[in-house]
């Protein structure tokens, strides 16, 4: 059943592809609906199977001859991602509705949302590697579309764009893991990799392998240093930036990673890279969210941060970071979720997302300014009871507090890990305030806004209140979602099922002055952001991963533009005699491998002098058209070569070539008579000696290829010529005693019927030049 | 005899090569016209020369040449004679709509 799920977005984007023009009167968004909620429903009423320690699967062949099965299979962790993709999707779709005017182009929108919607499926769902990956890169491809969407601004398609490098790069990397690990584990199938992971583990292959794999979830999940296209793809529509670049795509690399975590998780490798990438990219990208100004970069950044946290966590591998893990991956999709939809309706109801424009919102948009609030303190994590954020963020600290016990590197690294974590929480903390304290308190600026601001719709609000509505429910009741859906995906992740009971209150333990530091320093910080925020333009622009992004693509660009001049210069000889050495190098080098210079003298029919005569004659008279610089006398030299041909054809018994051939070349010699008159004269070649020699080296050196093909071919005949078949049938099957007219009248007919419209083209063609005059001409 | 027409097809092909190499329309198109003679040579050697009677039947006549290459030949001699005649117009026009027959001077656009 599980293949019908996937296919149902696809098939849902073809048919609105199809018909949405026709049905005017309603927004599109609605016809595409009830997709998401249908798929929401299906998948919530899974989870009482996977809850008992089941799995759903499902197989089809697809390529069976190189092991490629559309396997998909649904255990804890995917179903916690396609919980996310359909249940954000279902609000998003609604979100959109409000969001975007029906002036937009909205069957593009929708049909882009869907192929993302269903790829997204296929990823989480898929158990073959190179199913997995293929889902994989219509993802990046989806969201290259999405971020693009309004493509006539010139930010959208540079974030387009940047997007589609760095991830596709990422995914090409990972390819090669996937190769690598189908090679080492000799199967395609992720659980079966799994089953054999000492094969992976033990193999030389291991290093590369793991940096490979990593290179797909970094890029994909905008890591250090591969971060920077994240804040560029906010040029999207936000109900994208809400739902790919926070809550399902950019958690692609997450959900990678813990798929893949029984194979390496425990490895000092795999521990030292994730995690070390991941707390770098939580404290890089907590601090610099503060030094933005658009709404939707503070929250590309942050979300930089957090999905850097979620990935330390993933590296640390214990029983509670994944727990942690899982958890935060929920919690991040609500109250995030819930931010980028009311920063989209900040710019909606205001015209602008620049916060410094932006100020005491909070009188106009009391309902939005109070749920921003909720996801912001959430985020921030507050320690009240009703913020999910504060329980994650609790778990965090506590995972990385219980390091110690751990083996290898991980022990090693264990006392450092904390600081890191506190001080990526600050950052975290006072962005969080930065953002809706400009926003909603403080000053109001009406003055500077385009419209005057007012509350939202209440369509636009109900995707965002439902998200807080989980924030809160899941801050009071945590383990509501814990048994029935958490569980079961660390269970996927570390092999066995947690039984821990989530609650708010521990007492006053470690973790607990750790938030409490965090929010003291946290509220200094923020306070004082104006007076320090300052110390941002002292970081040179060079370190900026944006820089090198910038000066790889300028190289990129400058090399091929001049490797493409260098070659492409808009002469035809160049090309000519490039296409020509090319053959003559590569049929030598491939003759010389295959021991084609065979020369036998072996079965060669007895010289006679006549016919070397005339094939003298012949030769003198081709090398002489090279200096003939009279017209009469190169045609009349072109003749000699033509009639000397027809009466070599009558030596070698070929009547009706040697008829033909003449007919030919008496009007082909008519018809350049006719013409030369209307030609230029035949001038001297202008060409210097240099130019010359090489014109000469290169016709040598093809015709000596010729030659060698003639005479290799000859002296190595590998079966018995066919010509046997035809003297045989000729009357037989054609009725004819002429073989060669029975050939082409008959056994190759269709070749004669060709040639016949080849001959009607060059027809039409020649009229059409002799005729029309000018008219086409575009210049005048 | 297979080994001299070899050569002669070879000498052929590269005077049509150099034919084809050089700047003015008129002796490209000529270039062409012993490239498709070298050609036609070349196809006939391949099904041994001076083997037999002709190809056509005949009673009491069991060794009959090669008809196969003759029968392809006969193809390309009338297709080349349509490329040389449609070429031979082509530089014609040419030279009415452009008042030069140079290669060099009949590049396309200025992009590059």
């Amino acid at each position: 059943m599980l293949h019908y799920y996937i296919l149902l977005p696809f098939l849902a984007a073809l048919l609105i592809g199809l018909s949405a023009k026709k049905v005017n009167r309603i927004h599109t968004g609605w016809l595409v609906l009830p997709v998401p909620v249908v798929l929401f429903i299906i998948f919530c009423s899974k989870l009482p199977v996977l809850a008992k320690g089941k799995i759903v699967q499902s197989t089809a062949d697809w390529i069976p001859s190189l092991d490629i099965q559309l396997s998909f299979y649904l255990d804890g962790l995917s179903m916690l991602f396609s919980l996310l993709i359909t249940g954000i999707g279902s609000l998003v779709v609604l979100y959109s509705i409000f969001y975007l005017s029906r002036k937009e182009q909205l069957v593009h929108f929708y049909v882009y949302l869907l192929l993302f919607m269903g790829s997204m499926l296929g990823v989480v769902l898929s158990d073959n590697v190179f199913v997995l990956y293929t889902f994989w890169e219509f993802t990046s491809i989806s969201s290259f579309l999405l971020i693009g969407f309004w493509f006539y601004r010139e930010r959208s398609t540079y974030g387009a764009l940047k997007s589609m490098l760095v991830t596709v790069f990422g995914g090409l990397s990972m390819l090669g893991a996937l190769i690598l690990l189908s090679i080492t584990a000799e199967t395609n199938s992720i659980r079966m990799m799994i089953a054999n992971r000492s094969d992976i583990l033990e193999s030389d292959l291991f290093i590369p392998i793991l940096i490979l794999l990593l290179l797909g979830a970094f890029t994909k999940s905008a890591q250090f240093p591969f971060h920077s296209w994240l804040p560029d793809a906010m040029e999207a529509p936000t109900p994208v930036s809400a739902y790919l670049h926070s809550a399902t795509m950019v958690k692609a690399g997450l959900y990678l990673v813990a798929r893949f975590s029984l194979i390496f998780s425990g490895t000092d490798e795999f521990f030292i890279i994730v995690s070390g990438i991941g707390l770098i990219t939580l404290c890089l990208g907590s601090f610099l969210a503060s030094r933005q100004t658009d709404l939707k970069g503070i929250l590309a950044y942050s979300t930089i941060s957090q999905l850097g946290m979620i990935m330390a966590m993933l590296g640390f591998g214990t029983g509670v970071a994944i727990l942690a893990a899982i958890f935060h991956i929920f919690n991040h999709a609500t109250f995030k979720g819930s931010l980028f939809m009311i920063a989209g309706i900040v710019d909606h109801e205001t015209g602008t997302r620049d916060i410094r424009r932006l100020g005491g919102l909070y009188t106009f948009m009391p309902i939005s300014a109070t749920l921003a609030f909720i996801g912001a303190f959430s985020m921030a994590g507050v320690p009240l009871p009703i913020f999910n954020g504060f329980l994650s963020k609790e778990m965090f600290f506590d995972s990385s507090l219980k390091l110690e016990q751990s083996a290898g590197l991980a022990g090693t690294f264990a006392e450092w890990i904390p600081i890191f974590a506190v001080l990526g929480s600050i950052f975290t903390f006072v962005y969080s305030m930065y953002l809706v304290f400009g926003t909603f308190l403080g000053k109001q600026k009406i003055d500077q806004l385009e419209k005057k601001p007012h509350e939202a719709p209440i369509g636009m609000l109900l995707s965002p209140i439902i998200l807080i509505i989980f924030v809160i429910a899941v801050g009071l009741l945590p383990n509501l979602i814990n048994e029935p859906l958490l569980a079961p995906a660390v269970a996927a992740v570390t092999g066995d099922l947690p039984h821990t009971h989530l609650a708010f209150w521990h007492g006053l333990n470690t973790p607990f002055y750790m938030s409490l530091i965090v929010i003291g320093v946290g509220a200094l910080l923020a306070y004082t952001l104006k007076r320090w925020q300052p110390v941002y333009n002292k970081i040179p622009g060079k370190f900026s991963s944006d820089h090198w992004y910038q000066t790889m693509v300028n190289g990129l660009l400058r090399t091929s533009k001049s490797i493409t001049g260098f070659y492409m210069t808009g002469s035809l000889r160049l090309y000519l005699s490039i296409i020509l050495v090319f053959l003559v190098v590569s049929t030598s080098i491939f003759m010389y491998f295959t021991d084609g210079f065979t020369i036998s003298f072996d079965d060669l029919a007895p010289v006679t002098w006549p016919e070397v005569l005339v094939g003298f004659v012949m030769a003198a008279a081709a090398i002489a058209t090279i200096w003939m610089n009279q017209r009469i006398a190169a045609i009349i030299v072109i003749g000699v070569v033509g009639y000397g041909l027809s009466l070599l054809f009558v030596f070698f018994r070929a009547p009706d070539l040697a008829l033909t051939q003449l007919i030919v070349e008496t009007i082909t010699v008519a018809l350049f008579l006719l013409c030369f008159a209307h030609l230029p004269k035949l001038k001297k070649s202008d060409k210097s000696k240099s130019e010359k020699l090489i014109d000469l080296m290169i016709a040598v050196s093809t015709g000596a290829l010729l030659t060698i093909v003639a005479i290799a071919s000859h002296s190595s005949k590998s079966f018995d010529s066919i010509a046997k078949y035809f003297v045989d049938n000729s009357y037989k099957l054609g009725g004819g005693d002429n073989i060669v007219n029975v050939i082409l009248v008959d056994f190759r007919g269709l070749d004669t019927l060709f040639e016949i419209a080849v001959l009607g083209l060059a027809a039409l063609g020649i009229f059409a030049m002799i005729k029309y005059r000018d008219k086409g001409d575009m210049n005048q | 005899m297979e080994i001299v027409m070899s050569i002669l097809a070879g000498t052929l092909f590269a005077a049509g090569v150099y034919l084809l190499l050089q700047k003015q329309l008129l002796k490209i198109v000529l270039g062409t016209a012993l490239l498709s003679h070298g050609a036609h040579l070349f196809i006939l050697t391949m099904g041994k020369l001076n083997r037999g009677a002709p190809p056509i039947l005949e009673k009491g006549i069991t060794e009959y040449t090669d008809p196969l290459p003759q029968a392809l030949i006969l193809t390309s001699i009338v297709i080349s004679f349509g490329v040389t005649s449609f070429l031979l117009v082509l530089a014609y026009r040419t030279y009415q709509s452009n008042k030069t027959d140079m290669m060099d001077q009949l590049r396309g656009t200025d992009d590059e």
